[in-house]
Protein backbone atom coordinates (compact mmCIF):
# COMPACT_ATOMS: atom_id res chain seq x y z
CA UNK A 1 0.00 0.00 0.00
CA UNK A 2 1.12 3.59 -0.72
CA UNK A 3 2.26 5.56 2.23
CA UNK A 4 1.56 9.10 3.53
CA UNK A 5 4.13 11.54 2.02
CA UNK A 6 6.30 14.43 4.55
CA UNK A 7 6.87 17.44 2.60
CA UNK A 8 9.21 20.44 3.51
CA UNK A 9 9.35 23.18 1.34
CA UNK A 10 12.59 25.19 1.09
CA UNK A 11 11.93 29.05 -0.02
CA UNK A 12 14.53 30.14 -1.86
CA UNK A 13 15.58 33.76 -3.32
CA UNK A 14 19.28 34.40 -4.89
CA UNK A 15 20.02 30.93 -4.58
CA UNK A 16 19.61 31.01 -0.60
CA UNK A 17 17.18 29.44 1.61
CA UNK A 18 15.26 32.25 3.50
CA UNK A 19 14.25 31.03 6.63
CA UNK A 20 16.68 31.09 9.46
CA UNK A 21 16.88 27.27 10.67
CA UNK A 22 18.85 25.70 13.24
CA UNK A 23 19.97 21.98 12.90
CA UNK A 24 22.70 20.40 14.94
CA UNK A 25 25.58 18.80 12.40
CA UNK A 26 24.77 21.26 10.11
CA UNK A 27 26.93 24.12 9.25
CA UNK A 28 25.44 26.15 6.14
CA UNK A 29 21.87 26.50 7.31
CA UNK A 30 20.84 28.55 4.40
CA UNK A 31 22.38 26.37 1.47
CA UNK A 32 19.49 25.27 -0.44
CA UNK A 33 21.49 21.44 -0.92
CA UNK A 34 22.46 21.02 2.51
CA UNK A 35 19.30 21.33 3.75
CA UNK A 36 17.65 19.42 0.81
CA UNK A 37 20.09 16.96 1.83
CA UNK A 38 19.82 16.66 5.55
CA UNK A 39 15.62 16.23 4.66
CA UNK A 40 16.86 13.77 2.38
CA UNK A 41 18.59 11.47 4.59
CA UNK A 42 15.76 12.20 7.23
CA UNK A 43 13.05 11.02 6.00
CA UNK A 44 11.51 13.38 3.84
CA UNK A 45 9.38 11.43 1.06
CA UNK A 46 9.95 14.65 -1.34
CA UNK A 47 10.78 18.15 -1.65
CA UNK A 48 9.72 21.51 -2.68
CA UNK A 49 11.75 24.42 -3.66
CA UNK A 50 9.93 27.47 -3.81
CA UNK A 51 11.78 30.16 -5.70
CA UNK A 52 10.81 33.51 -4.78
CA UNK A 53 13.36 35.40 -6.05
CA UNK A 54 12.11 38.66 -8.66
CA UNK A 55 15.40 39.14 -10.72
CA UNK A 56 16.76 37.62 -13.71
CA UNK A 57 19.94 36.89 -11.39
CA UNK A 58 18.14 35.56 -8.60
CA UNK A 59 16.35 32.87 -11.55
CA UNK A 60 19.86 31.58 -12.90
CA UNK A 61 21.03 31.31 -9.35
CA UNK A 62 17.91 29.28 -8.74
CA UNK A 63 18.87 27.01 -11.81
CA UNK A 64 22.13 26.21 -10.64
CA UNK A 65 21.41 25.23 -6.96
CA UNK A 66 18.89 22.93 -8.43
CA UNK A 67 20.83 21.20 -10.66
CA UNK A 68 23.55 21.11 -7.84
CA UNK A 69 20.68 19.77 -5.78
CA UNK A 70 19.29 17.12 -8.98
CA UNK A 71 22.69 16.37 -9.33
CA UNK A 72 22.86 15.31 -5.12
CA UNK A 73 19.79 14.12 -3.87
CA UNK A 74 17.62 11.42 -5.05
CA UNK A 75 14.16 11.68 -4.38
CA UNK A 76 11.22 13.75 -5.92
CA UNK A 77 11.40 17.46 -6.74
CA UNK A 78 9.10 20.06 -6.82
CA UNK A 79 9.92 23.68 -7.86
CA UNK A 80 7.26 26.17 -7.73
CA UNK A 81 7.80 29.90 -7.92
CA UNK A 82 7.65 32.10 -11.05
CA UNK A 83 6.05 29.28 -13.55
CA UNK A 84 4.06 31.64 -16.16
CA UNK A 85 5.09 29.93 -19.49
CA UNK A 86 5.88 26.61 -20.56
CA UNK A 87 9.64 28.00 -21.27
CA UNK A 88 9.54 28.21 -17.58
CA UNK A 89 8.70 24.45 -17.17
CA UNK A 90 11.28 23.84 -19.78
CA UNK A 91 13.91 25.52 -17.71
CA UNK A 92 13.32 23.83 -14.55
CA UNK A 93 13.05 20.58 -15.93
CA UNK A 94 15.94 20.48 -18.00
CA UNK A 95 17.35 21.56 -14.42
CA UNK A 96 16.42 17.80 -12.54
CA UNK A 97 13.14 18.74 -11.58
CA UNK A 98 10.38 16.05 -11.45
CA UNK A 99 7.14 18.36 -11.26
CA UNK A 100 6.94 21.57 -11.18
CA UNK A 101 4.24 23.54 -9.42
CA UNK A 102 2.38 26.33 -11.20
CA UNK A 103 -0.30 29.03 -8.91
CA UNK A 104 -1.05 33.02 -10.32
CA UNK A 105 0.88 31.70 -13.92
CA UNK A 106 -2.38 29.65 -14.08
CA UNK A 107 -4.84 32.03 -13.08
CA UNK A 108 -3.18 34.54 -15.77
CA UNK A 109 -2.99 32.01 -18.33
CA UNK A 110 -5.71 29.47 -17.70
CA UNK A 111 -4.40 26.83 -20.48
CA UNK A 112 -0.59 26.77 -19.35
CA UNK A 113 -2.10 23.95 -17.26
CA UNK A 114 -3.42 21.48 -20.44
CA UNK A 115 -0.71 22.41 -22.77
CA UNK A 116 2.17 21.55 -19.67
CA UNK A 117 0.18 18.60 -19.07
CA UNK A 118 0.06 17.46 -22.95
CA UNK A 119 4.05 17.80 -23.18
CA UNK A 120 5.10 16.64 -19.80
CA UNK A 121 2.29 14.33 -18.94
CA UNK A 122 -0.28 14.88 -15.55
CA UNK A 123 2.03 13.57 -13.40
CA UNK A 124 4.58 16.53 -13.99
CA UNK A 125 1.97 19.47 -13.27
CA UNK A 126 0.96 20.09 -9.83
CA UNK A 127 -1.26 23.14 -9.58
CA UNK A 128 -1.23 24.54 -6.13
CA UNK A 129 -4.22 26.96 -4.99
CA UNK A 130 -4.22 29.75 -2.22
CA UNK A 131 -7.52 29.44 -0.59
CA UNK A 132 -9.19 31.89 2.05
CA UNK A 133 -12.95 31.68 3.37
CA UNK A 134 -14.68 34.73 1.81
CA UNK A 135 -18.50 35.31 3.04
CA UNK A 136 -18.08 31.58 3.65
CA UNK A 137 -16.94 30.45 0.71
CA UNK A 138 -13.32 29.34 -0.31
CA UNK A 139 -11.97 31.68 -2.37
CA UNK A 140 -9.05 31.61 -4.44
CA UNK A 141 -6.28 33.85 -3.91
CA UNK A 142 -3.22 35.29 -6.34
CA UNK A 143 0.25 36.43 -6.18
CA UNK A 144 1.32 35.09 -2.35
CA UNK A 145 -2.34 35.50 -1.38
CA UNK A 146 -2.18 38.93 -1.53
CA UNK A 147 -5.02 39.50 -4.33
CA UNK A 148 -8.27 38.08 -4.22
CA UNK A 149 -9.05 36.58 -7.64
CA UNK A 150 -13.42 36.14 -6.60
CA UNK A 151 -12.52 32.33 -8.32
CA UNK A 152 -14.63 29.86 -6.70
CA UNK A 153 -12.07 27.46 -5.56
CA UNK A 154 -13.61 24.17 -5.88
CA UNK A 155 -14.40 24.98 -9.35
CA UNK A 156 -11.06 25.90 -10.18
CA UNK A 157 -9.78 22.95 -8.88
CA UNK A 158 -11.98 20.78 -10.72
CA UNK A 159 -11.10 22.63 -13.62
CA UNK A 160 -7.17 22.18 -12.95
CA UNK A 161 -8.40 18.32 -12.82
CA UNK A 162 -10.09 18.77 -15.83
CA UNK A 163 -7.23 20.53 -17.83
CA UNK A 164 -4.67 18.14 -16.53
CA UNK A 165 -3.41 18.59 -13.03
CA UNK A 166 -1.62 15.46 -11.62
CA UNK A 167 -1.59 16.64 -7.99
CA UNK A 168 -3.36 19.43 -6.32
CA UNK A 169 -1.52 21.54 -3.67
CA UNK A 170 -4.18 22.90 -1.05
CA UNK A 171 -2.76 25.85 1.25
CA UNK A 172 -5.20 27.48 3.06
CA UNK A 173 -4.59 31.26 4.07
CA UNK A 174 -7.06 30.95 6.79
CA UNK A 175 -4.91 28.39 8.51
CA UNK A 176 -1.23 29.44 7.40
CA UNK A 177 0.50 30.44 10.08
CA UNK A 178 -1.81 29.79 13.00
CA UNK A 179 0.19 26.09 13.77
CA UNK A 180 -3.16 25.17 14.81
CA UNK A 181 -3.82 22.41 12.45
CA UNK A 182 -4.84 21.86 8.91
CA UNK A 183 -7.97 22.86 7.33
CA UNK A 184 -9.58 19.98 8.00
CA UNK A 185 -13.15 21.30 6.56
CA UNK A 186 -11.43 22.77 3.32
CA UNK A 187 -9.19 19.80 2.78
CA UNK A 188 -12.31 17.83 3.20
CA UNK A 189 -14.30 19.77 0.77
CA UNK A 190 -11.43 19.58 -2.13
CA UNK A 191 -10.83 16.18 -1.14
CA UNK A 192 -14.32 15.12 -2.08
CA UNK A 193 -14.54 16.83 -5.55
CA UNK A 194 -11.32 14.98 -7.07
CA UNK A 195 -9.38 12.18 -7.78
CA UNK A 196 -5.30 12.84 -8.22
CA UNK A 197 -3.47 13.33 -4.70
CA UNK A 198 -4.24 15.99 -2.66
CA UNK A 199 -1.63 17.67 -0.58
CA UNK A 200 -2.47 19.36 2.49
CA UNK A 201 -0.68 22.88 3.47
CA UNK A 202 -0.87 25.48 6.10
CA UNK A 203 -0.81 25.39 9.75
CA UNK A 204 0.68 22.53 10.81
CA UNK A 205 1.75 22.95 14.40
CA UNK A 206 3.14 19.72 15.84
CA UNK A 207 2.76 16.19 15.39
CA UNK A 208 -0.17 15.51 16.29
CA UNK A 209 -1.96 18.12 13.31
CA UNK A 210 -0.64 15.14 10.89
CA UNK A 211 -1.95 12.55 12.60
CA UNK A 212 -5.53 14.68 12.94
CA UNK A 213 -5.21 15.09 9.23
CA UNK A 214 -4.00 11.56 7.80
CA UNK A 215 -6.90 10.36 10.53
CA UNK A 216 -10.14 12.75 9.51
CA UNK A 217 -8.87 12.35 5.64
CA UNK A 218 -7.59 9.06 5.19
CA UNK A 219 -7.45 9.95 1.76
CA UNK A 220 -5.31 12.96 1.35
CA UNK A 221 -2.10 11.69 -0.07
CA UNK A 222 0.35 14.17 1.78
CA UNK A 223 1.54 16.86 4.46
CA UNK A 224 3.74 19.74 3.36
CA UNK A 225 5.11 22.35 5.87
CA UNK A 226 8.22 24.72 6.31
CA UNK A 227 9.13 26.79 9.49
CA UNK A 228 7.97 23.52 11.61
CA UNK A 229 10.42 21.29 10.10
CA UNK A 230 12.77 24.29 9.70
CA UNK A 231 13.20 25.24 13.06
CA UNK A 232 13.31 21.65 14.47
CA UNK A 233 9.89 22.18 16.32
CA UNK A 234 9.29 18.82 14.52
CA UNK A 235 11.73 16.37 13.41
CA UNK A 236 10.45 14.06 10.87
CA UNK A 237 11.73 10.50 12.16
CA UNK A 238 9.69 11.24 14.91
CA UNK A 239 6.91 12.19 13.24
CA UNK A 240 6.99 9.20 10.87
CA UNK A 241 7.38 7.11 14.07
CA UNK A 242 4.47 8.73 15.69
CA UNK A 243 2.69 8.40 12.10
CA UNK A 244 3.01 4.79 12.51
CA UNK A 245 2.30 4.00 15.58
CA UNK A 246 -1.29 5.57 15.11
CA UNK A 247 -1.79 2.83 12.53
CA UNK A 248 -0.62 5.38 9.61
CA UNK A 249 0.94 4.06 6.35
CA UNK A 250 4.50 5.73 6.15
CA UNK A 251 7.95 5.61 4.46
CA UNK A 252 10.55 4.28 7.50
CA UNK B 1 31.84 1.80 -18.92
CA UNK B 2 27.69 2.21 -18.17
CA UNK B 3 25.57 3.65 -21.75
CA UNK B 4 22.44 5.24 -20.59
CA UNK B 5 20.44 4.83 -24.33
CA UNK B 6 19.37 8.82 -25.11
CA UNK B 7 17.25 8.88 -27.60
CA UNK B 8 14.73 11.88 -26.63
CA UNK B 9 12.33 10.72 -24.21
CA UNK B 10 12.27 12.35 -20.79
CA UNK B 11 14.49 14.16 -18.04
CA UNK B 12 17.79 11.71 -17.81
CA UNK B 13 19.74 13.88 -15.69
CA UNK B 14 18.61 12.12 -12.01
CA UNK B 15 19.36 8.63 -13.47
CA UNK B 16 22.61 10.22 -15.28
CA UNK B 17 23.66 11.56 -11.74
CA UNK B 18 22.84 8.81 -10.12
CA UNK B 19 25.28 6.39 -11.29
CA UNK B 20 27.89 9.65 -11.00
CA UNK B 21 26.88 9.55 -7.47
CA UNK B 22 27.87 5.28 -6.54
CA UNK B 23 31.03 5.88 -8.51
CA UNK B 24 30.27 4.16 -12.26
CA UNK B 25 31.49 5.33 -15.59
CA UNK B 26 28.15 5.92 -16.69
CA UNK B 27 27.59 8.14 -20.43
CA UNK B 28 24.50 9.28 -21.99
CA UNK B 29 25.05 8.01 -25.26
CA UNK B 30 22.66 7.72 -28.42
CA UNK B 31 25.83 6.71 -31.05
CA UNK B 32 25.35 2.70 -31.81
CA UNK B 33 29.06 2.03 -31.69
CA UNK B 34 29.47 3.60 -28.08
CA UNK B 35 26.37 1.80 -26.68
CA UNK B 36 27.78 -1.62 -28.51
CA UNK B 37 31.34 -1.40 -26.49
CA UNK B 38 29.62 -0.63 -23.08
CA UNK B 39 29.84 -3.15 -20.47
CA UNK B 40 26.66 -2.41 -19.75
CA UNK B 41 23.24 -0.83 -21.11
CA UNK B 42 20.40 1.47 -19.70
CA UNK B 43 17.00 2.30 -20.96
CA UNK B 44 15.29 5.00 -19.35
CA UNK B 45 11.93 6.43 -20.41
CA UNK B 46 9.09 8.62 -19.28
CA UNK B 47 6.12 9.55 -21.44
CA UNK B 48 3.85 7.36 -23.55
CA UNK B 49 4.78 4.08 -25.20
CA UNK B 50 3.56 4.52 -28.43
CA UNK B 51 5.85 7.65 -28.62
CA UNK B 52 8.79 6.01 -27.35
CA UNK B 53 8.78 3.08 -28.98
CA UNK B 54 8.83 5.19 -32.49
CA UNK B 55 11.61 7.21 -31.08
CA UNK B 56 13.87 4.45 -30.09
CA UNK B 57 13.03 2.91 -33.69
CA UNK B 58 13.59 5.62 -35.88
CA UNK B 59 16.96 6.34 -34.00
CA UNK B 60 18.20 2.73 -35.07
CA UNK B 61 18.64 2.10 -31.44
CA UNK B 62 16.58 -0.73 -30.51
CA UNK B 63 18.08 -2.98 -32.74
CA UNK B 64 20.89 -1.92 -30.84
CA UNK B 65 19.73 -2.46 -27.48
CA UNK B 66 17.75 -6.05 -28.55
CA UNK B 67 21.25 -7.28 -30.21
CA UNK B 68 23.43 -6.31 -27.41
CA UNK B 69 20.83 -7.66 -24.88
CA UNK B 70 20.77 -10.89 -27.15
CA UNK B 71 24.31 -11.68 -26.54
CA UNK B 72 23.88 -11.44 -22.79
CA UNK B 73 24.99 -7.90 -22.13
CA UNK B 74 23.48 -6.61 -19.31
CA UNK B 75 20.07 -4.33 -19.91
CA UNK B 76 18.46 -2.04 -17.11
CA UNK B 77 14.96 -1.09 -18.41
CA UNK B 78 13.47 1.74 -16.21
CA UNK B 79 9.62 3.00 -15.67
CA UNK B 80 8.81 3.18 -19.28
CA UNK B 81 12.28 1.33 -20.48
CA UNK B 82 11.26 -1.18 -18.16
CA UNK B 83 7.60 -1.56 -20.09
CA UNK B 84 9.31 -1.09 -23.84
CA UNK B 85 11.58 -4.77 -23.03
CA UNK B 86 8.07 -6.29 -23.01
CA UNK B 87 6.36 -7.50 -26.34
CA UNK B 88 3.44 -5.29 -26.57
CA UNK B 89 1.58 -2.60 -25.21
CA UNK B 90 -2.17 -1.48 -25.27
CA UNK B 91 -1.46 1.87 -23.79
CA UNK B 92 -3.62 4.30 -26.90
CA UNK B 93 -3.71 1.33 -29.17
CA UNK B 94 -1.23 -1.48 -29.50
CA UNK B 95 2.41 -1.24 -29.85
CA UNK B 96 4.93 -3.78 -30.53
CA UNK B 97 8.10 -3.98 -27.71
CA UNK B 98 11.26 -5.11 -28.00
CA UNK B 99 10.34 -8.81 -26.63
CA UNK B 100 12.67 -9.09 -24.34
CA UNK B 101 10.83 -10.34 -21.57
CA UNK B 102 7.67 -12.25 -22.14
CA UNK B 103 3.73 -10.61 -21.55
CA UNK B 104 2.21 -7.35 -22.24
CA UNK B 105 1.51 -4.02 -21.02
CA UNK B 106 -1.75 -2.98 -19.86
CA UNK B 107 -3.82 -0.20 -17.81
CA UNK B 108 -3.96 -0.80 -14.07
CA UNK B 109 -7.58 1.16 -14.08
CA UNK B 110 -9.31 -2.01 -14.38
CA UNK B 111 -7.76 -3.78 -11.37
CA UNK B 112 -7.49 -1.02 -9.36
CA UNK B 113 -9.91 -0.82 -6.28
CA UNK B 114 -12.25 1.63 -5.94
CA UNK B 115 -10.94 4.80 -4.28
CA UNK B 116 -7.05 4.07 -5.59
CA UNK B 117 -6.12 6.75 -7.48
CA UNK B 118 -4.59 6.42 -10.85
CA UNK B 119 -1.65 7.17 -11.83
CA UNK B 120 -0.16 5.38 -8.80
CA UNK B 121 2.30 7.74 -7.22
CA UNK B 122 4.71 7.81 -4.70
CA UNK B 123 6.65 5.08 -2.37
CA UNK B 124 5.29 1.88 -1.96
CA UNK B 125 7.14 -1.34 -0.54
CA UNK B 126 8.86 -4.02 -2.47
CA UNK B 127 7.56 -7.77 -1.96
CA UNK B 128 10.06 -10.50 -3.55
CA UNK B 129 8.07 -14.10 -4.88
CA UNK B 130 8.37 -16.43 -2.40
CA UNK B 131 8.93 -19.07 -5.24
CA UNK B 132 11.92 -18.16 -6.37
CA UNK B 133 15.47 -16.99 -5.27
CA UNK B 134 15.77 -13.25 -4.88
CA UNK B 135 17.34 -11.70 -7.46
CA UNK B 136 20.20 -10.49 -7.64
CA UNK B 137 19.37 -7.10 -8.90
CA UNK B 138 17.98 -6.94 -5.25
CA UNK B 139 20.96 -8.09 -3.59
CA UNK B 140 21.22 -5.35 -1.01
CA UNK B 141 17.52 -5.14 -0.37
CA UNK B 142 14.97 -6.11 1.81
CA UNK B 143 11.91 -7.97 1.28
CA UNK B 144 9.28 -4.01 2.17
CA UNK B 145 11.81 -1.95 1.26
CA UNK B 146 10.16 1.07 -0.19
CA UNK B 147 10.59 2.74 -4.18
CA UNK B 148 9.40 5.61 -5.94
CA UNK B 149 6.54 4.65 -8.44
CA UNK B 150 4.89 7.13 -11.05
CA UNK B 151 2.77 4.75 -13.08
CA UNK B 152 -0.59 3.81 -14.91
CA UNK B 153 0.16 1.20 -17.21
CA UNK B 154 2.26 -2.15 -15.33
CA UNK B 155 3.43 -5.47 -17.34
CA UNK B 156 1.34 -8.41 -17.09
CA UNK B 157 1.22 -12.06 -18.74
CA UNK B 158 5.05 -12.54 -17.36
CA UNK B 159 4.34 -14.09 -13.77
CA UNK B 160 7.72 -16.24 -14.93
CA UNK B 161 9.79 -13.41 -15.38
CA UNK B 162 8.45 -11.43 -12.22
CA UNK B 163 11.02 -10.87 -9.47
CA UNK B 164 9.34 -8.30 -7.59
CA UNK B 165 5.86 -7.35 -6.89
CA UNK B 166 4.27 -4.09 -4.77
CA UNK B 167 0.22 -4.19 -2.90
CA UNK B 168 -1.86 -2.01 -5.10
CA UNK B 169 -5.04 -3.38 -4.22
CA UNK B 170 -3.69 -6.07 -6.41
CA UNK B 171 -0.20 -7.34 -6.50
CA UNK B 172 1.43 -5.44 -9.44
CA UNK B 173 4.47 -6.04 -11.55
CA UNK B 174 7.31 -4.14 -10.12
CA UNK B 175 10.42 -5.74 -11.25
CA UNK B 176 11.12 -8.37 -14.11
CA UNK B 177 14.03 -10.34 -15.42
CA UNK B 178 15.16 -12.88 -18.26
CA UNK B 179 18.67 -13.46 -18.14
CA UNK B 180 20.50 -10.56 -17.93
CA UNK B 181 17.80 -8.42 -18.93
CA UNK B 182 16.56 -6.56 -15.89
CA UNK B 183 13.33 -4.13 -15.67
CA UNK B 184 12.01 -1.63 -12.74
CA UNK B 185 8.67 -0.20 -12.87
CA UNK B 186 9.61 2.36 -10.08
CA UNK B 187 12.09 5.58 -10.18
CA UNK B 188 15.47 3.64 -8.73
CA UNK B 189 17.07 7.27 -8.85
CA UNK B 190 14.13 8.99 -7.10
CA UNK B 191 14.01 6.11 -4.43
CA UNK B 192 17.04 7.49 -1.89
CA UNK B 193 19.00 5.06 -0.83
CA UNK B 194 17.13 1.91 -1.94
CA UNK B 195 17.21 2.97 -5.24
CA UNK B 196 21.07 3.46 -4.95
CA UNK B 197 21.80 -0.01 -3.25
CA UNK B 198 19.75 -1.18 -6.52
CA UNK B 199 21.76 0.64 -9.48
CA UNK B 200 24.63 -0.37 -6.93
CA UNK B 201 24.25 -4.26 -7.52
CA UNK B 202 23.24 -3.88 -11.80
CA UNK B 203 26.25 -2.21 -11.98
CA UNK B 204 28.63 -4.94 -9.89
CA UNK B 205 27.27 -7.64 -12.16
CA UNK B 206 29.19 -9.80 -14.65
CA UNK B 207 28.29 -8.86 -17.92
Amino acid sequence: MITKRIIPCLDVRDGRVVKGVNFEGLQDVSSPVDLGRYYSENGADELVFYDITASAEGRRLFADILREVAATIFIPLTVGGGINTLEDFDRVLKCGADKVSVNSGAIRDPSLIGKAAKLYGNQCVVLSVDVKRVDGRFTVFAKGGRENTGMDALEWIRRGEADGAGEIVVNSIDTDGVKSGFDIEMLKAVEEIVSVPVIASGGAGGIQDFIDLFREIPDIDAGLAASIFHFGEVQIPELKRQLAEAGINVRR
Amino acid sequence: MIAIVDYGVGNIFSLYSSFRHIGADARLSSDPGEIRRADKIVLPGVGAFGDAARKLRNSGLADVVTEEAEKGKPLLGICLGMQLLFEKSFEYGEHKGLGLIPGCVVSMEPVVPEGYKVPHIGWNALHFPKDRPKSPIFRDVREGDFVYFVHTYYGTDCSEAVIATTEYGPELTAAVSAGSVYGLQFHPEKSGETGMKILKAFCDMEG
